[in-house]
């Protein structure tokens, strides 16, 4: 004998437990939260630390370094459940596939997105940046790290299970990155060049709820495939 | 649907299967081929000697004959190749699959060409081999999704997930190539404005239009036979000990 669970429920136990789950092994975690600093710290050894280059050039930086970390951790999304077949259970259960998707992607991204929105305005600081644009850089990091993990996904489902698997995310996501890079970053330079970010920042949010609508539904045909 | 398609009269899903497509694709090839070639150097003949020398650019323009034809097919290979993963995967149709797959790499190979003879122009015309501007980046951009499609087929050792796998992949890219020419489009306009619009009348000699058609067609033809003869390839490689293929 057993209670019927609620969709409501059975979507925050999955996510409470894939987060538990990577909390586990919070090495990884951190790995890619360390990879983030460390790799943005670089950029100014390679040019010099002039403050009015560094301050050009920290919205890009910032940005493609934020677009790597999250990339990295991608393969870690489906993986493990997928090697021990706790996915093909979770596709069997009687709730949406597409819904138990979206709430692995918002774990995924509570854990390798969200703790770069705290961290980058610290980076940020080391960029010379200004109180205006350190604000804009963090909402559109809040926005931009979810659609990243919400793209992501379709590259880690399309390649469950393959061999070098690492590489051939990269080829397969980064290009469907750029509108995030492009509207993320551009929301921070308006700023520096004194324009208004919301254009940007609206764009950003399309492409985020785009990404909300489509990018689950492309996962769970990428899921149906590699499970068949 | 076997019903449905002997009442229309013609038997139009004859074709999609495999077996009766391979000598059909065969007997199509020498045609396209043989008029590709006929019609490719016949509009290199308008382009490099017939049209007039342009007054702003001189000779160098004349290599748009090849680059706007180049840039056009990498754009509707693109599509098409869409369109057939999407056919393959609501109609679980194999042949789908196989032309989708063929296609890729004829329209990576026409992304470089309009890459490299854009830049081959843009060295005279701007001054610099690249120019980080709206239409090229959208260029470079396509290229990678080609090659997304193309790693991603060849990494999967299984023939049939691999099929599905990139398909799901190129409908994303299909997807995606709006909102990424957008994007970029929004980051950085330089480049000077479509020299061809369907709405307003063409801003170029008459002459120079159907040079650039005659190759487009051209291309076209030439697409088909190289593609065609991928597909027979696929089908020998993936089907060689089924019946049909065997000489005993």
């Amino acid at each position: 004998m057993h209670k019927k669970l609620s969709t409501f429920s059975v979507l925050y136990k999955i996510l409470e437990r894939d987060i538990k789950v990577a909390w586990r092994r919070q090495s990884d975690v951190m790995a890619v939260f360390f990879f983030f600093i460390i790799a943005a710290s670089l950029f100014p050894l390679g040019s010099g630390a002039d403050p009015k280059l560094l301050n050009a050039m920290a919205p890009s930086v910032l940005w493609v370094t934020a677009l790597l970390s999250c990339m990295l951790s991608l393969s870690r999304m489906y993986a493990s459940d997928y090697a021990d077949g706790t996915l093909e259970q979770m596709m069997l259960s009687n709730q949406p596939t597409v819904l138990i998707v979206l709430m692995k992607i918002l774990a995924h991204w509570m854990l390798s997105g969200l703790p770069l929105v705290f961290v980058a305005p610290l980076i940020g600081l080391q960029f010379n940046l200004s109180g205006a644009q350190l604000q804009i850089l963090a909402l559109s990091l809040l926005m931009g790290t979810l659609a990243l993990s919400l793209i992501g996904s379709i590259g880690a489902t399309l390649t469950l299970g393959i061999r070098g698997t690492g590489v051939l995310i990269a080829i397969l996501v980064l290009p469907l990155y750029i509108p995030v890079l492009v509207f993320g970053a551009g929301a921070v330079n308006a700023v520096s060049i004194g324009v208004s970010p919301n254009g940007a920042l609206s764009l950003l949010g399309a492409v985020l709820a785009m990404a909300l609508v489509f990018a689950p539904l492309a996962s769970t045909a990428a899921l149906k495939i590699a499970l068949e | 649907m076997k019903n449905l398609a002997t009442k229309s009269g013609f038997n139009w899903l004859k074709y999609a299967s495999p077996k009766t497509f391979y000598p059909l694709a065969g007997k199509l090839i020498p045609w396209c081929a043989i008029s590709a070639a006929t019609l490719i150097a016949y509009g290199l003949y308008i382009g490099l000697l017939v049209a007039p020398t342009d007054f702003q650019q001189g000779e160098g323009y004349r290599i748009i004959f090849v680059h706007v034809p180049a840039a056009w097919f990498s754009m509707f290979l693109y599509l098409l190749m869409a369109l057939y993963a999407g056919m393959g995967l609501v109609f679980n149709a194999k042949l789908s699959y196989l032309m989708a797959t063929a296609i890729a790499p004829t329209g990576a190979m026409f992304t470089l060409l309009a890459l490299v003879t854009g830049s081959l122009w843009g060295k005279p015309m701007w001054g610099a081999w690249w120019v980080w501007d709206a239409r090229l980046t959208s260029e470079l951009i396509l290229l990678f999704l080609y090659i997304g499609y193309i790693s991603l087929q060849a990494a999967i050792d299984d023939k049939t997930r691999a099929d599905k796998a990139s398909a799901v992949l190129a409908l994303v890219g299909a997807i995606n190539v709006p909102i990424i020419f957008f994007s970029v489009k929004w980051w950085n306009t330089l480049h000077q404005g479509s020299s061809i619009s369907l709405t307003k009348a063409p801003a170029m000699a008459a002459i120079m239009l159907q040079g650039m058609l005659i190759m487009a067609i051209g291309f076209w033809l030439y697409s088909i036979a190289v593609i065609l003869m991928r597909v027979r390839c696929e089908i020998l490689e993936r089907d060689s000990k089924t019946a049909m293929f065997r000489q005993d």
